[in-house]
């Protein structure tokens, strides 16, 4: 086990390495974005592009500029191109945004999630069941936009029963805080809803014919225990699986749209911004810290899953 | 041969793909939605008709300045506020039939059917291309294991370690500046083939690697072992064998592909780095008119609705599809899943 863990950390660093330098390479070959040009302003003299290009080593080899650049965003004084502030400060403090967000959203869709598959796989066949169905479906094919936009329309501006954008600090005043997450939690958890619903359900109903089920069954425990105990319990290891993921994705940027729909002031609105300029230093360090929670619940996720299900082979023989 | 002492055999008398039609045609949900797909191509195959025909404008046309006559009363496209004119329906004579777009005061009903052009064409494009690039990639790396899986699946894996719409919006960026050369091609910036290639190879990964599960299976089987006996070479059994074996798949993968490859570019637009004017799709639609919702919500939530119900049909039809071809299966790629087989799990 402590084995397997130390491999799969030994491949994270591994993965972040070779995203960094893909990133780097993917924003040095774009031949517009030359960064002095860019500082200097669009009436800049080329004595001053140049001198800004000789302070800033834009003309070192490309390696030369990769470690220096990483070295900066390790030491935590990585300086971004445009306005020039310090960019690992500006993520520390997008952070909160970002992660109320990713973990109230979390909540409510692991929660529906789980008690909607639950519930149509208890009624496979009924009512209950298709409707949920019908509503799975539906949520899955939801664009964020779509939702987003007609949440804002006729819940903000149309009746101003919320607030259409911003982010209040949770420690300023939590009711506030919720109150203005609620539209974008909800946004974010719909889609993950109804995939997770479904997920569970045809998890639920395989598990159903298994062995054991029908071992516990013929000891005679009860449908509630035989379905939450056995059924459930078996059914929820691949849910484990697909949040992890998920929830990493999330944290990596595909919180973007959300943010930048309802104006939270996040890392994933930082990163949007940045792109929009061609910023590159914030860019490369939103992709790592992106990265890092993508590749972070990877491995965790398979370290859960050992543990979760001892059936799980470790190590390389696996494949 | 073989197929006819099977038909003989069978009570029946059918392929399993007649079988698959006889499920499927029995779907009438599936098929209603897949109806709806049809529909929806056929609204926006429309475009130039109703362009050329009744709302006398094209897409780009801009009518700022203009008035028109909507039953007998003259109204202006803008107004001074530079709010843009609502629907008329057809009280314009089949102008503005669903208002202008904005300051530019250009025909939404027209905008609206060409934008859904550009949409449906990069998700069909970016999910055919996608299907291909992993399906090669999936029947290489299962079929000749080792260190051409290895290769294969580190690739796979460090894509899929971006987060992926950052990915997309960095690629996005960068090539619609730039454009792309690749030796003989050359793809000019602001081209929607730069979309359809970012789209179609960011989620390679998230169908190759079931995929490749799926072939490493496969391969494991009598009938490969048969094939290598008789003689057949590494193409022969890749795409003799296997791939035929893989169809079903594929062909449930390619459908939801579509609907997965048209909200990435509706994200993508909607951002401003996926379609470039003079083009336009659904996405960049709710991207221009984000910044009216408030007085002018229709601008938004119409090019919405139309990437929802084109989605939702896909995804019905397309799960109809899988249970028609392979009721056993398994396979869901819906939005990020076909993500739920961690390394440890042995395959």
């Amino acid at each position: 086990m402590a084995a397997f863990t130390l491999r799969r950390l030994g491949e994270m660093v591994a993965v972040l390495f070779a995203v960094s330098v893909l990133t780097f390479l993917i924003f040095n070959v774009i031949p517009a974005s030359d960064p002095a040009q860019s500082m200097a302003g669009k009436s800049a003299t080329p004595q001053l592009v140049a001198s800004i290009t000789e302070e800033w080593g834009f003309d070192d080899p490309l390696p030369q500029q990769y470690l220096t650049m990483m070295g900066k965003i390790f030491s935590g004084d990585l300086i971004s191109y445009q306005g020039q502030e310090n960019v690992v400060e500006r993520i520390v403090e997008g952070i909160p945004a970002t992660f109320s967000l990713c973990i109230g959203a979390a909540v409510i869709w692991m929660f529906f999630g789980i008690l909607f598959g639950y519930l149509s796989a208890v009624r496979a066949g009924g009512l209950l069941d298709k409707l949920l169905t019908v509503l799975a479906v539906a949520g899955i094919s939801i664009p964020v936009i779509w939702l987003a936009s007609v949440l804002l329309y006729y819940l903000a501006y149309k009746t101003g029963l919320f607030p259409a954008q911003g982010y209040v600090e949770l420690s300023e005043d939590p009711v506030d805080w919720a109150y203005h997450l609620i539209l974008p939690w909800f946004t974010v958890a719909v889609t993950l809803v109804g995939l997770y619903s479904r997920v569970l359900r045809s998890n639920m109903l395989d598990a159903m014919n298994e062995d054991y089920v029908r071992t516990a069954r013929a000891k005679g425990l009860g449908e509630r225990q035989v379905m939450t105990r056995h059924v459930l319990r078996n059914s929820l290891i691949p849910i484990v699986t697909l949040f992890g993921l998920d929830f990493g994705a999330l944290i990596g940027g595909s919180a973007i749209l959300t943010e930048r729909l309802f104006g939270l002031d996040g890392v994933g609105l930082y990163a949007f911004e940045s792109i929009e300029n061609l910023d590159l230093p914030p860019i490369m360090a939103i992709v790592l810290f992106g990265a890092f929670f993508v590749v972070l619940f990877n491995a965790l996720v398979d370290i859960a899953y050992a543990y979760l299900d001892p059936r799980v082979k470790l190590g390389s023989s696996a494949r | 041969m073989a197929s006819e002492l099977h038909a003989e055999a069978s009570p029946t008398g059918s392929s399993p793909w007649g079988l698959a039609l006889r499920r499927l045609r029995r779907n009438r949900v599936a098929l209603a939605f897949g109806g709806l797909f049809v529909l929806i191509v056929l609204f926006v195959l429309a475009a130039p008709l109703w362009a050329d025909h009744v709302a006398d404008t094209g897409p780009n046309q801009t009518h700022t300045l203009e008035k028109i006559e909507v039953d007998g009363e003259r109204r202006e496209v803008v107004n001074v506020e530079g709010k843009p004119i609502g629907p008329v329906w057809l009280g314009g004579g089949g102008k503005f039939f669903l208002g202008a777009d904005g300051r530019l005061g250009r025909d939404e009903m027209v905008r609206l059917m060409y934008g859904g052009r550009a949409s449906l064409f990069i998700g069909f494009a970016a999910a055919l291309m996608t299907t291909v690039l992993a399906t090669i990639l999936a029947l290489l790396a299962g079929y000749y294991r080792g260190w051409v899986d290895t290769v294969i699946s580190r690739t796979l894996d460090l894509i899929w370690a971006f987060p992926v719409l950052l990915l997309g919006i960095g690629l996005g960026i960068a090539l619609a500046l730039g454009g792309l050369a690749i030796g003989p091609v050359e793809i000019p910036s602001g081209s929607i083939w730069i979309t359809v290639l970012i789209i179609g190879g960011v989620l390679v990964p998230y169908m190759a690697r079931p995929l490749r599960g799926q072939v490493l299976s496969l391969r494991e089987k009598e009938f490969v072992e048969a094939s290598v006996a008789q003689g057949a070479g590494p193409l022969r059994v890749m795409f003799g064998e296997l791939l035929p074996n893989l169809s079903s798949t594929i062909i449930v993968f390619f459908t939801l592909g579509i609907a997965n490859a048209m909200l990435f570019e509706a994200a993508l637009s909607f951002l401003g780095v996926g379609v470039q004017p003079p083009d336009t799709s659904w996405g960049s639609m709710i991207g221009d008119g984000f910044n009216l919702i408030s007085s002018a919500p229709l601008l938004t939530i119409l090019p919405g609705t139309m990437i929802f119900l084109t989605v939702l049909a896909v995804n019905v039809f397309g799960d109809g599809l899988r249970d028609a071809l392979d009721p056993h299966s398994k396979v869901l790629l819906e939005a990020h899943s076909g993500m739920a087989e961690p390394e440890g799990t042995a395959i």
